[in-house]
């Protein structure tokens, strides 16, 4: 009876979720296409670093859309709601490598000028070897990390317009592809400014407004400070035998958190995507400005997130807990799911829909496991007793938990769909550039045409979005430790480098070669060998975590944290074969002096090819 | 000072790199105290005083450290501005 009573209400929701997610998503498309078409380029420069004429905030705003990704904007929250204090490994980890690009690479890479990472790489290292090695890291780190974006894009699709996962994947593509093969950098740069907006305020809208329901003050920032929510969450827990929200080290231990964070870090500044981004801006001191800029943005959600994470959090467990368990049932569409209600005052019950909404995606899951009618989230093994929360959902999730009408929650969906997009368009155009410039214009055509070269580029995103899109579709089960293999390859292998390159006139080719060599090495081995039941598919891992059982890392040095280890051996080992073996050509050393130097780089009108590094004053 | 053409060697600008790396080993000091000091190694001891009604390590954590990386790299970008100035390798 319960079901048949509520089935209208229930449905005239949905509906206008529908309608408002559709209505946005479709708006911000048209906006998205429209840029595309409107900066439709015809140079290779104007296609790979947007003709260098960014300006330092615009810059900012597209590297902050480019860089804060699905993961930042879906998952971040969720992961730090589930682990309390030690959850600023990922906000630290993921802010703190801003400092490090700013001061140590970004403005000495825009005065170097060119086009990608790798060009940097093979012009200080007088080696095509490396500029191969480098591409080829630039491929791997950008295709992995893509992967999961389009996989974001497709769950959105599914969740808020109801069509199947790869439809959603498909039309996702096209919109990238768009956007990306007509404007190339330039495109994606003023695409990215406009998502940046829209995601932004489709994460602050939802986060102002619980503020404003659970403290005194609306802002987030300030509500979570002077609120009283940490004290009731921390009763809370203690209450159904978890650890205290606000105690570190009750996920990962002290040495952990340590790793981990710096891996995070080195490798935030060492990803070719964020870099490549500086080439963009008309000088160094833009540059500089531009890394500014692009941290202040990220901090909006970044300094939000753990704000949500935690009112989420006690939302969760203040509704669930104790709440009513009806009886299985089906919804109009055939799927069961088992409804909830929470009891008011009068002693009515009151179903908590956001529940049977997410229990239809199967991301929620409930089992009355003692069969007394009342849900338990008592901690067994660190998860709540009957139910299971998805970690993905919760800031999807969270202007229905929080009761906001229909058109908040469209807007976070649309707000999801910007982050995945623009990071999306960002790689493909990091796997385009290394494939078209670095690999196939470089080593067989270097005397192609202009067209030529930009049709090649163009193809090349069109073969990396295809790609993207199959494992969007079909996502091999490691997507999501390819991750942290991403970052830790990025931290061992271009962060060192490129310092050393910068901050050390004497380093040279053997150093440079070996010590990206034994990091990456090392980092990939240690990953592939503990977590080779999910990358490779056996039944347990090859090898357990090291110094496992040891007083300073109980736990054993975890693999997401590995590449700050890498990061160490590479930097040990370029400094000490490089000082046995002869110093570079004086040419190698005149490129160190000149990118050190902000006056002499390229005006934004400047064309400029190949050779432009050597001769590089006006 | 007008620039040297380009097949010469370029000058060496030893005391502006200098002093770039003072600036830059000053900030990165503070980076590392607020982001592995304040955020791991001493956030048990700063947890036992409050800032409004959240422990201060956890606030360190989950906000402070990353206000303090925006003041680090404003003060970057306005002190090398000066430099720049100074030493007339501005464009």
């Amino acid at each position: 009876m319960d079901f048949i009573e509520q089935m209208p209400l229930l449905g005239a929701a949905m509906t206008a979720t529908r309608i408002w997610t559709f209505g946005f998503v479709t708006i911000t498309f048209m906006i998205y296409l429209y840029i595309g078409w409107k900066s439709r380029v015809t140079e290779s420069g104007e296609f790979y670093v947007a003709g260098q004429g960014v300006p330092a905030i615009a810059n900012g705003a597209a590297t902050a859309a480019d860089w804060m990704s699905a993961a930042s904007f879906i998952s971040m929250a969720g992961l730090i709601s589930g682990l309390g204090s030690d959850g600023s490994v990922f906000l630290l980890g993921w802010t703190g490598g801003y400092v490090l690009l700013a001061m140590l690479l970004a403005p000495y890479l825009r005065k170097f000028g060119q086009y990608t990472v790798p060009d940097f790489v093979a012009k200080r290292y007088y080696s095509e070897t490396a500029r191969i090695v480098a591409a080829v890291c630039a491929v791997f780190i950008s295709i992995t990390y893509v992967a999961g974006q389009m996989r974001g894009v497709g769950i959105v699709f599914a969740r808020f317009l109801e069509v199947e996962t790869w439809q959603g994947v498909v039309l996702g593509m096209i919109i990238v592809g768009v956007f990306a093969v007509l404007g190339g950098m330039k495109g994606i740069t003023w695409t990215q400014v406009v998502q940046f907006f829209v995601l932004i305020a489709a994460f602050l809208i939802p986060t102002f407004a619980l503020s404003g329901m659970l403290t005194d003050s609306s802002v987030p920032q300030i509500g979570f400070t002077t609120g009283d929510i940490a004290e009731k969450v921390n009763l809370i827990q203690e209450d159904l035998g978890f650890s205290s929200y606000t105690q570190p080290f009750t996920n990962y231990d002290m040495a952990n958190v340590f790793f981990i964070m710096f891996a995070l870090m080195a490798g935030t500044a060492g990803l070719p995507h964020v870099i490549v981004r500086f080439y963009t801006v008309a000088n160094v001191r833009a540059a500089r400005y531009s890394a500014f800029w692009a941290l202040l943005f990220i901090c909006l959600l970044y300094t939000s997130a753990p704000v949500l994470a935690m009112f989420a959090r006690y939302s969760i467990l203040n509704t669930l807990e104790g709440a009513r368990i009806g009886e299985v049932t089906k919804s109009d569409d055939d799927v069961s799911y088992i409804p909830v209600y929470r009891v008011d005052e009068e002693g009515k019950e009151v179903p908590i829909q956001w529940v049977d909404t997410w229990q239809k995606t199967g991301l929620i899951t409930i089992d009355d496991k003692n069969k007394d009618g009342i849900l338990s989230l008592k901690n067994v093994d660190g998860n709540f007793d009957e139910v299971k929360i998805d970690k993905d959902i919760l800031v999807l999730a969270t202007p229905e938990i929080a009761q906001l009408s229909p058109w908040v929650v469209a807007i976070v969906a649309t707000g999801g769909l910007a982050a995945a997009l623009s990071t999306a368009a960002g790689l493909l155009l990091v796997i385009s550039s290394s494939m078209a410039h670095d690999l196939y214009v470089h080593f067989f055509e270097p005397n192609a045409s202009e067209p030529r070269r930009l049709f090649i580029a163009r193809i090349m995103i069109i073969g990396a979005i295809l790609v993207a899109g199959y494992f969007g579709i079909a996502p091999p089960g490691f997507i999501g430790e390819v991750v942290a293999f991403a970052f830790g390859l990025a931290a061992a292998s271009f962060f060192p480098i490129i310092f050393l390159g910068i901050f050390d006139k004497r380093m040279n080719r053997q150093g440079a070669t070996s010590g990206m060599i034994v990091g990456i090495l090392f980092t990939a081995i240690y990953i592939i060998l503990c977590r080779s039941d999910r990358v490779l598919g056996f039944d347990e891992p090859l090898m357990t975590p090291w110094f496992q059982g040891s007083s300073w890392i109980p736990n054993g040095l975890r693999p997401e944290g590995v590449g700050a280890i890498g990061l160490a051996l590479n930097f040990i080992v370029a400094i000490t074969i490089s000082r046995l073996t002869p110093p570079p050509p004086p040419e190698v050393q005149d490129l160190v002096e000149s990118v050190r130097v902000p006056r002499g780089s390229h005006a934004p009108e400047a064309h400029f090819d190949e050779t432009d590094a050597e001769a590089d004053n006006p | 000072m007008s620039s040297p053409p380009p097949s010469s060697r370029p000058e060496p600008k030893v005391a502006y790199w200098r002093q770039n790396l003072m600036v830059i080993s000053v900030l990165l000091t503070i980076w590392a105290f607020v982001a592995f000091g304040c955020s791991i190694f001493f956030i048990e001891w700063l947890n036992q005083f409050q800032i409004g009604n959240l422990p201060l390590g956890f606030w360190f954590a989950q906000q402070g450290s990353m206000y303090v990386f925006l003041v680090l790299i404003l003060v970057y970008a306005l002190v090398m501005d000066y430099l720049d100035r100074k030493h007339d390798v501005k464009e």
